[in-house]
């Protein structure tokens, strides 16, 4: 299974920046949504892949690590996701703006010259 | 007691400063009387210390500052630092009285004495400095507040130009003298002044004595103005004449002189004192006073004559010896007084006839007799003349230059020669300063009619020169104690015997001094001619101007150096620096692996899930997919980018992640929906006709190729990281006692919504707060939003639409729109109520079951966004207010208000407090504060994401004026181009 995910955050990676290198800026807003599906797998993988392990306690009971999940990368990966949005929010309406500054949706704001 | 007075000198010019600095800008007379207090007080405060000071005590006050460091904040009084601190706040005084009637009442005159008194305040905390960073602090107050001060007529190209360059070198010299002190600390082993005026020997046997004698008399000799720092000093002269009567002659130019006299116990002695300190000296002295005999304007003149008489005072400062000492703190003392006097005097003739120029001024003697006879007195005191100051302290220094132990037999000659080659070049200056000025025919055609000044203006310049008057005359009695005390306190018990009585007989001195002077007359006599035609720069030194050197310089460093660097170095273009970001990172990260190995052994890894195998293969395809159609076929990417992320919110439920899956899901939907609103304003781009006639050229392919390689790359070295992690041995980590103490102390069941609420509740608050002003900066950006000329059109479906209504007979204008998905469309409208019951219910179970604020938030987005795409953006606004900065506001304020409840309790910030409460219909709820808390969450996620998807959508609705346009081609993204 560990395979599988290193291969799943491998490839969602390696797309992720074969697309920031791209010139234009939607290239680059998929590509840093990518980007973070790998980073918040790679998080997540962090606290081991459990199937069938109990995310929630029983009540008036303590957890332990051996039958349940690890909450810990749950958590930073529940707020990473949050703040990702906001930040896609915010990078395409700075590229709406740049694009209807300059006139071009490249990511330098200017055509290359060739 | 008087230890705790100290503070107070340094303390109130400070005080002093800020507060003329809060003086309304007209406020002339207040700021006068605040100066003038100020300095008298600073003046009167010293006499205080005068009793303990002058019996060779050593006032000393520490205040701890960095102790672990072993730096306090010394304050040290002895004699020598009373002696200059006496001249400071004296002439200050004296300086400001003198402004009062200077400066013009268009002025902003507050200002000037608040840079002033900030400026005496520096110099006094330098000379009281007890410890060298302290030191070194203050002298770069000191450059800082004379550039501000020279550079006060700021509206003048000179006054700026001339405060930058005083401010470079000074403030240069002072980033040397800086590693200067830290060497001398690090050999001393203390920064304490005393510690090092105690250990001579051990800093001149060190092996870094050289660096650091270098690095602090490059501090000392650009702030003294010595050759080759000497420029900046005439540059210095667009300041107003009352600063440069105060920084030329007691302050700013002397902290140099002073430094190194104070440091001259323990530093000087060595061959290479001699050499640096006294070759500096000596070419200073020849040439200040050779290139001021041909300057036309009066400051100019008194510039290089003070240039010249540093240089005099740091080659007696070089030659080693204990009287020379003497001599050197002497004609310090002298040349404050009568240098200030002739600047106050130049001031004056400025003020009253509106120019310097000594080939325009003539014959003022007859009508400012008063001001012409004590500018007489002061130039004859500069010059050296008999029964005044200047003449007892040159003196010495003929006898000194005659009597020096020098290491070169040749020099015995050298230096008497030039001693008096540059005392009869001051005498020749002197004269063609007061020759020039007062005497000669009536002057014709001068901006204003020359007379007297107010008595009040002339006043200080009276005082001064009657101390040159009374110190030539009785020098043992007048200055004798203060001199006296001052070497002491430098020399100790090797302080050396000397007299200080005009007359030592017929001697060698005498008859130096009585050449110099004829020789000077001769020489000024001599030059008439050449003077009189008016040349501009000195013969033979014409062309040799460390002026142009440094400007030459300065654009080389600050300008040519600096593009060119960032030519070859830098780049504005983000592609060539993300590329850089990731090939650093992706060598950083393997450095590691090749040097450290890939660590403990590894488990065997456990079997692969056939269903999520299955969905990955669709995942990973997709993920591909989405990059490689992002260019041309954008609606396509992002419904792979879709797909990419539905599989990874499968994932988060297969490893027993629900939370994770949950939010996913809707971040999923709402970030789709915010790019379908943004797709509508980027241009349309077509593959381009050359790439079916060969595909792009040989430098994209080239790009391309590289860029693949980095992503290949970084995807490998991600998988690589990522499995190497998961399988090694779990660590024992805090997550443990999350999972232990979250029911016992949080009161829930979902760990991870009672690590968000609770235990970590500070960071989701501060992420909140993020996402809020992520949502305000969106909004306050699409405001003014304008779009590119080739987007304002109204879509090509949309005009189809509204042609097909006009040409209908029985159709409106949007009804094809609104027919458009009409059966989906009710049935959204119908989902309202239910998707908000199902958001309420989320975020009332979130403490024990999958939910929580962040999830209960976006799902009450989506059922907003439904609504404005079933009815459109109009409809939805007629029949439903929704005010998401309103949401927001409360969120914040929620979250934060349960966080500060905890205190009334007194408790710390976001402490919770939980029970269960039996509600009717729906059972046992969780009421824990942090309940609260979630809802805050839940209001302020709820709020930012439908503004952010709100402002987007009203774009399309505004009537636009386009941006201007662009330039032909530009607007169409061409292929093969990256």
């Amino acid at each position: 299974m560990e395979i599988l995910i290193a291969l799943a955050v491998g490839v969602l990676g390696g797309s992720g920046v074969w697309l920031l290198l791209r010139p234009r800026t939607f290239q680059v807003i998929v590509g840093l949504s990518l980007l973070s599906y790998a980073v918040n797998l790679f998080i997540f993988s962090m606290g081991r892949l459990r199937t069938g392990a109990a995310p929630i306690l029983e009540k008036g009971g303590t957890g332990s690590l051996a039958v349940f999940d690890d909450p810990l990368p749950q958590a930073l990966v529940l707020t990473a996701i949050v703040i990702g949005f906001a930040t896609t929010a915010l990078f395409l309406v700075v590229m709406l703006a740049s694009r209807g500054l300059t006139g071009t949706d490249h990511v330098d704001g200017r055509e290359r010259d060739r | 007691m008087l230890d705790d007075l100290l503070l107070a000198a340094i303390g109130i010019p400070f005080a002093g400063a800020v507060a003329a600095g809060l003086l309304p800008t007209k406020a002339r007379n207040a700021a006068v009387w605040l100066a003038s207090g100020v300095t008298l007080a600073c003046f009167l405060l010293l006499w205080v210390f005068y009793q303990t000071v002058s019996g060779g005590g050593v006032l000393r006050h520490e205040l701890a500052w960095m102790p672990s460091l072993g730096l306090n904040f010394v304050v040290r009084l002895d004699g020598f630092a009373w002696a200059f601190a006496a001249l400071v706040s004296g002439i200050g005084f004296l300086v400001v009285l003198y402004a009062r009637y200077y400066m013009s009442s268009e002025d902003p005159v507050p200002r000037f004495f608040a840079f002033l008194l900030a400026f005496m305040g520096s110099m006094t905390g330098l000379v009281l400095s007890g410890n060298l960073i302290q030191l070194a602090f203050f002298w770069e107050l000191t450059s800082l507040f004379s550039f501000l001060l020279i550079g006060y007529w700021h509206h003048t190209g000179a006054a700026r130009e001339g405060a930058r360059m005083a401010l470079t070198i000074t403030a240069t010299g002072g980033l040397a003298l800086f590693a200067g002190m830290l060497l001398l600390g690090h050999i001393v082993g203390s920064y304490d002044l005393d510690v090092v005026l105690a250990s001579g020997d051990r800093i001149r046997e060190h092996a870094l004595y050289l660096p650091a004698l270098i690095l602090v008399l490059l501090g000392c000799l650009t702030k003294s103005a010595q050759f080759p720092f000497h420029f900046w000093l005439p540059h210095a002269m667009a300041a107003p004449t009352p600063v440069s009567a105060y920084l030329h002659s007691a302050t700013l130019v002397k902290a140099g002189i002073f430094l190194m006299a104070r440091l001259w116990p323990v530093m000087a002695g060595t061959d290479a004192w001699f050499w640096i300190v006294g070759t500096a000296g000596l070419i200073t002295l020849i040439l200040g006073a050779y290139v001021a005999i041909f300057q036309h304007d009066l400051k100019g003149l008194l510039a290089y004559s003070t240039i010249s008489h540093l240089g005099l005072i740091t080659l007696l400062l070089g030659l080693n010896s204990d009287l020379a000492l003497v001599a050197a703190i002497f004609h310090t003392l002298n040349h404050a007084t009568f240098k200030a006097s002739l600047f106050m005097a130049a001031g004056i003739i400025d003020h009253e006839t509106g120019t310097r120029d000594i080939r325009r001024l003539s014959g003022l003697n007859r009508s400012m007799p008063f001001t012409a006879r004590l500018a007489v007195v002061a130039a004859a005191a500069m010059a050296g003349v008999p029964l005044l100051n200047g003449f007892l302290s040159k003196e010495m220094f003929f006898a000194e230059a005659l009597d020096a132990s020098v290491p070169l037999p040749s020099m015995h000659i050298l230096l008497p020669a030039a001693a008096m080659l540059a005392s009869a070049f001051s005498v020749a200056y002197s004269l063609r300063f007061i020759h020039g000025a007062f005497f000669g025919p009536d002057p014709t055609d001068l901006p204003r009619k020359p007379h007297e000044p107010p008595g009040f203006m002339r006043f200080p310049v009276e005082i001064l020169v009657l101390i040159c008057i009374m110190v030539g005359l009785l020098p043992a009695a007048t200055i004798g104690p203060y001199l006296d005390m001052a070497v002491r306190a430098v020399l100790g018990g090797a302080t050396p015997a000397y007299s200080l009585a005009i007359w030592h007989g017929i001697n060698q001195p005498l008859l130096l001094s009585l050449m110099a002077l004829a020789v000077g007359v001769a020489i000024y006599l001599a030059l008439q001619k050449h003077l009189l035609a008016g040349i501009e720069g000195p013969p033979l030194l014409r062309d040799l101007k460390g002026q142009r050197i440094f400007e030459r310089t300065m654009v080389f460093v600050s300008w040519r150096l600096a593009r060119t660097l960032e030519r070859l170095l830098g780049t504005r273009r983000l592609q060539s620096q993300l590329r850089l970001l990731v090939g650093v990172s992706l060598v950083a990260a393997i450095c590691p692996l090749i040097l450290r190995g890939i660590g403990p052994s590894l488990p065997k890894p456990t079997a692969v899930d056939i269903p999520l195998l299955l969905a990955w293969a669709v995942g990973i395809t997709c993920a591909i997919g989405a990059a490689w159609q992002a260019k041309f076929h954008r609606l396509a990417s992002l419904i792979l980018l879709g797909g990419a992320g539905l599989v990874t919110c499968i994932t988060f439920v297969w490893f027993s992640s629900p939370d994770l899956a949950l939010t996913q899901l809707l971040v999923e939907v709402v970030t789709t929906v915010l790019l379908l609103l943004g797709l509508r304003w980027l241009p349309k781009r077509l593959v381009d006709a050359r790439l079916d006639a060969g595909g792009p050229g040989i430098a994209p392919r080239v790009r391309r190729l590289r860029d693949l390689i980095l992503a290949v790359g970084a995807g490998c070295g991600l998988s690589a990281l990522a499995y190497a992690v998961m399988m090694r041995p779990f660590p024992d980590s805090i997550s443990r006692h999350f999972l232990e103490r979250a029911y016992s102390e949080g009161g829930g069941t979902n760990v991870v919504n009672v690590i968000l609420v609770d235990f970590r509740g500070f960071d989701t608050m501060g992420e909140i707060t993020v996402v809020a002003a992520v949502a305000l900066t969106v909004y306050a950006l699409l405001r003014r939003f304008r779009p590119a000329r080739d987007s304002v059109e109204v879509p090509e479906q949309q005009r189809d639409q509204s042609s097909f209504d006009d040409a209908q007979p029985n159709r409106q204008v949007g009804d094809t729109v609104a027919d458009w998905l009409l059966v989906p469309g009710t049935i959204m409208r119908l989902l309202f109520p239910v998707i908000g019951v199902v958001a309420v219910y989320l975020l009332l179970r979130g403490h024990d079951l999958p939910g929580g604020g962040f999830v209960a938030g976006l799902t009450m987005s989506v059922a907003i966004i439904l609504q404005y795409m079933a009815g459109g953006a109009r409809w939805v606004e007629d029949h439903l207010r929704i005010h998401p900065l309103r949401w927001m506001g409360v969120g914040l304020l929620l979250s934060g208000g349960t966080g500060a409840a905890a205190w009334a309790f007194g408790q710390p910030f976001l402490t919770s407090y939980f029970a269960y409460t039996e509600l009717p219909v729906l059972g046992s709820v969780p009421t824990a504060s942090a309940l609260l808390f979630d809802l805050g969450v839940f209001a302020l996620v709820f709020g930012a994401t439908v503004l952010i998807l709100i402002a987007l959508a009203h774009q399309s609705v505004r009537s636009h004026r386009a941006a201007p346009p662009p330039s032909p081609g530009r607007a169409m993204g061409l292929a093969g181009e990256d």
